[in-house]
């Protein structure tokens, strides 16, 4: 009741709260974290348009590794668990998280997938997001770096479209460049032009999972993440296996 | 549209703080949303109009401040114009956003019997 006259009226009440509208996914990204960093296990948030060449990436990289790493991989898509499946073709060890409608993965998501499957004895885990270059980029999951693949007939001007993505992005893998020979109104140089104005540190890589080419490249950006993990803090304060 | 999930996430914040004052409705919801925060404010509206059916902030507005983006420099400090090269021109240091993803839950009204 309005205190001041006693008129009966309700009264208005300011409640100051100032807390970041994504706080709960935030906790239980970093919770992701420092399961991760506990285990020294690479986590990479893999991005990009539907198409980009996600997959194919993965694939090529199990393919180029022979077994030399260890690696686990979740796939987010809306439906089916295709991308799951040629993974595991591809050698590596891998679940689909299906989202029904959702457009991204978020933390929780990525957790309760990481529950089925021995994720601790994994070198490099690649979260392979929703193909989706928007909703993906303000949810963080737990991971390292995001990566984000594009690929090189999607646009040159894709960066400038999408700036919240790609400034979130750790690497850009400009992938299919095998198509780029084909492609005569395809200018790379616009690309990385665009980079340079969304990205503050571009870091690049041309990648062509069906050749090969900056495949070597690639694996030497992860081996460096996997260099910069920090090392392993003191053990967490609950089991992995918890509800 | 992840506008939609982030309105859930706003109204399940709203109704803790809201639960503090018993039989208090909410009449304002105060958000800051940076231009580089990757959500279109008018979708967190239309969300925000479906989604506080039979919650506290039912009959509330919802209310957006917006943030535009900034980037400067980190070293001397040297704003950058919309649309640079994200790199100092002087320092050659790589800029940073020093405002514009904000995506904040400010403050609510409430109407306290």
């Amino acid at each position: 009741m309005c205190e001041t006259c006693g008129c009966g009226d309700h009264e208005l009440v300011p409640v100051e709260i100032h807390q970041r509208l994504l706080e709960q996914n935030d906790r239980l990204a970093q919770h992701n974290r420092e399961h991760f960093v506990e285990h020294g296990v690479l986590a990479v948030n893999v991005m990009g348009s539907p198409g980009s060449g996600k997959t194919a990436l993965l694939e090529a990289t199990a393919r180029a590794l022979h077994g030399a790493r260890r690696v686990l991989a979740v796939s987010g898509d809306l439906a089916t668990d295709h991308d799951a499946q040629r993974l595991r073709v591809a050698g590596i060890e891998s679940r689909a998280i299906t989202t029904g409608t959702a457009c991204h993965l978020d933390a929780r998501l990525v957790h309760d997938a990481l529950h089925a499957m021995e994720w601790w004895r994994a070198d490099v885990l690649f979260v392979e997001n929703v193909g989706n270059l928007v909703c993906p980029a303000i949810y963080d999951l737990g991971q390292a770096a995001n990566v984000v693949v594009l690929s090189v007939t999607e646009g040159e001007d894709k960066p400038l479209k999408y700036p919240v993505m790609f400034r979130r992005a750790d690497l850009v893998v400009v992938s299919k460049t095998d198509l780029v020979a084909h492609l005569p109104q395809v200018d790379l140089g616009r690309l990385h032009d665009a980079l340079a104005r969304t990205m503050p540190r571009p870091r690049v890589i041309e990648v062509s999972a069906l050749t090969g080419q900056g495949i070597p490249e690639w694996l030497a950006w992860l081996e460096e993440q996997r260099a910069r993990l920090p090392a392993p803090a003191a053990p967490h304060d609950h089991p992995h296996t918890h509800g | 549209m992840h506008e939609y999930s982030l309105v859930l996430a706003l109204l399940e914040q709203v109704e803790a703080h809201a639960a503090a004052h018993p039989g208090a409705a909410v009449r304002r919801v105060e958000l800051r949303v940076g231009d580089q925060a990757g959500v279109v404010p008018e979708l967190l509206q239309t969300a925000f109009e479906v989604a506080r059916e039979h919650t506290p902030a039912a009959r509330a507005e919802l209310v957006i401040e917006r943030v535009p983006a900034r980037w400067a420099c980190p070293r001397c400090a040297r704003g950058l114009e919309e649309g640079e090269p994200l790199v100092c021109a002087t320092c050659g240091e790589p800029a940073r956003l020093v405002a514009g993803d904000e995506l904040d839950l400010l403050r609510l009204e409430l109407e306290v019997p």
